[in-house]
């Protein structure tokens, strides 16, 4: 078991092209953390550079109380599960999990003992003697985690292993991840651009874009109180909605004006942070939860008016996506409410729960 | 009228067809030229042979069926035997030589190095220079009094060898020609199926701590077997037919010690005018060939991993 401390890391491509710049990381031991963030944005090159896959260009990288910048992957004392399994396709799932363990001079015996053991837990000891090509995505799954779990690694490193399954597996298999962390108790690293695979497996999650770490927090600080516009749009789903608005100030009021079409008058925490953006333009984000319609429940009095275009039911909510001068909004909203497509309705906003964001620097003013 | 009416009766018999029909037919179509190629150049040839090889036929005089004459003969002929036994020598030495060779050159040039396009390019320009420029270019090479190789072997205070005169090393001379002539063909398929490997094996393999010999041994051979299966065949194949390098080079000689079947098949046809002997040689080498294909394929495929 171990702690991951990544120092100043850079990586720079020849080029100059940089795909990680500064990222400053303390993984604890035994700890579930996940890189998220869109394709490019350095979180699998970051992955690579804990395994030693990768050379770090800049900066410290310890395992434990070790630097380990220069030491080979195999001395780094980690496992890691790749996107497509990497399983050797001439060996049986037996030989796929003996190999790594052949390799370091492990007696036969305690080979068998630990991939048998291995096995057990993953529920393939009947997959044991077939080669990869006969088994299916789920249990090719399991057999990289299993070649992984042998080894006894002070740290696992996943590089989205769960991108190659079907939805029903992934979710099924995302459970059983969680499950093995909680077994193992080891550190866990794992990458993943799916933030509802970030939401529900991490005690904590680093959100990257272009190589720059965003915001490393828990999954429900870091949907509520987002650091920044890309973070609240890239958390969540569906997304949250924006909206372009001004802050005017008229008397002691502070108010915040959508394009003239309606206004909120703000009070307490938010007035007293927005009033510094008097005259200047922002961005109000709302999720769309917390997008209220008129239907058998009263309105607050942030509301305005807005024309239905198209629902989706999920099964138990339906999924309403509306258009409000000029903005295109998507609301979330239990499944027995009654909207009907190119209606027009009646919307509020929770007022408490809308964040706002500075235009020019895109970072978040208030929650 | 009746033109009209056939041209209908043709476009409807082609409605009516079942669509299985006609994408068999598309089908057809498709490997109509090849397969028509293949007839009349392969298939007919090789049914002719065996036909021809029951004749006593001088080309220019008139067949004579004779039956199993030619193959009675065949087996008490001196020289055949002694070309049987050339090319079986042959055999042995040029396949494993020339594909350990394709193999350890595929392997320098899978490395990652700058500028590795040009040393591939060089690898493979003997395959796309003719034979006949090879072999002779070597002829000098071997030269006994003037060739290249003496001379560089004289600053060794070696004396001049006879490459292609003496008859002990005439065959091996022949055979490391044709090692260099042909390598870079069979290198280009190793190569491509080395370049197939997927790289996360490779990293997979870095993480379990494998040494450069354990993945050589445990990761890329097995991988690249499905090729190194094709690869085998063919050399052999072709191994078994070696002709113009001997043709070109030393006519068989000195004595008899390069003759091989394909020589004193060539000899025997077109030399002495012997056709139906010179056939029955050729259903000789079929049926070794496909002898020798059948038990490589028994050996090899089963052990072979096609899936990746």
């Amino acid at each position: 078991m171990a702690s991951i401390s990544l120092k100043n890391i850079n990586k720079i491509y020849p080029g100059d092209v940089k795909a990680v710049t500064d990222f400053n990381l303390e993984i604890e031991d035994k700890e579930f953390i996940i890189l998220v963030g869109p394709s490019g944005c350095g979180k699998s090159t970051t992955l690579r550079m804990i395994a030693g896959l990768e050379e770090i260009s800049k900066g410290e990288l310890y395992i434990g109380d070790r630097l380990v910048n220069d030491v080979a992957p195999k001395d780094r004392d980690i496992a890691m599960v790749f996107q497509n399994y990497a399983l050797y396709p001439h060996m049986t799932v037996y030989k796929n999990m003996a190999f790594g363990l052949e390799l370091r001079k492990v007696p036969k015996n305690e080979i068998k003992r630990r991939v048998t053991e291995a096995a057990k837990i993953l529920d393939i000891e009947h997959l044991l003697e077939r080669k990869p090509k006969a088994l299916s995505g789920g249990q090719r799954q399991r057999v990289a985690l299993g070649r992984a779990m042998v080894r006894n690694p002070q740290v696992f490193l996943l590089d989205e292993p769960l991108s190659n399954l079907d939805a029903k597996l992934r979710t099924a298999m995302r459970s059983e991840i969680i499950k093995l962390h909680k077994r193992l108790e080891t550190t866990f690293v794992y990458v993943t651009h799916d933030q509802i695979e970030a939401m529900t497996m991490g005690d904590r999650i680093v959100v990257m874009k272009d190589g720059f770490i965003q915001q490393v927090d828990t999954p429900q600080n870091l949907y509520n109180y987002p650091c920044n516009l890309f973070v609240a749009g890239f958390i969540g789903a569906p997304q949250m909605n924006f909206l372009d608005a001004k802050v005017k100030v008229e008397g002691e009021n502070i108010i915040v004006d959508f394009n003239g079409n309606f206004q909120f008058i703000l009070s307490g925490d938010k007035a007293k942070n927005l009033k510094a953006y008097a005259g200047k333009d922002i961005i109000a984000g709302i999720r769309p939860e917390d997008i209220k319609i008129k239907n058998t429940e009263e309105l607050s009095n942030y509301k305005t008016k807005a024309t239905v275009e198209i629902t989706e039911l999920m099964g138990s909510e339906i999924y309403v996506y509306f258009e409000c001068y000029g903005h295109k909004l998507i609301n979330k909203t239990p499944a027995d409410t009654i909207v009907k497509s190119d209606s027009e309705i009646e919307i509020a906003f929770d007022i408490n729960k809308m964040h706002f964001f500075d235009k020019e620097t895109e970072s978040a003013i208030c929650h | 009228m009746a033109s009209v009416k056939t041209n209908t009766s043709k476009k409807k018999s082609l409605q009516h067809m079942t669509l299985q029909k006609k994408d068999a037919l598309t089908g057809y179509m498709f490997i109509a030229p090849a397969l028509i190629s293949f007839i009349v150049f392969v298939m007919y040839p090789v049914i002719a042979s065996f036909v021809i090889s029951g004749f006593d036929w001088g080309i220019l005089t008139a067949p004579r069926f004779i039956g199993i004459e030619n193959y009675k003969t065949l087996f008490k002929d001196p020289i055949f035997i002694e070309s049987l036994k050339n090319t079986f020598t042959w055999v042995i030495l040029y396949v494993p030589v020339s594909i350990l060779v394709s193999l350890i050159v595929a392997l320098a040039m899978d490395m990652p190095l700058r500028g590795i396009g040009f040393f591939r390019t060089m690898f493979y320009l003997p395959v796309m220079t003719p034979m006949v420029v090879c072999a002779l270019l070597f002829v000098w090479i071997y030269n006994k009094e003037f060739g290249v190789l003496n001379y560089i072997l004289s600053f060794l205070n070696i004396s001049p060898i006879g490459w292609l005169s003496d008859r002990n090393i005439s065959l091996i001379s022949i055979a490391l020609m044709s090692v260099w002539k042909h390598s870079g063909y069979n290198m280009l398929i190793l190569l491509s199926a080395l370049q197939g490997i997927p790289e996360s094996l490779y990293e997979a393999a870095a993480l379990d701590g494998i040494t450069p010999w354990r993945k050589l041994i445990n990761i890329k051979l097995p991988l690249i077997m499905p090729s190194m299966y094709f690869v085998v065949l063919t050399s052999v194949i072709d191994a078994f037919q070696v002709f113009t390098e001997v043709f070109i080079m030393t006519k068989g000689g000195p004595g008899y010690s390069t003759h091989t079947v394909s020589y004193y098949l060539f000899a025997n046809a077109f030399e002495y005018g012997k056709m139906g002997y010179a056939c029955a040689m050729s259903v000789v080498m079929f049926f070794i060939i496909l002898a020798v294909t059948l038990i490589q394929d028994r050996i090899m495929n089963k052990n072979i991993q096609y899936d990746s």
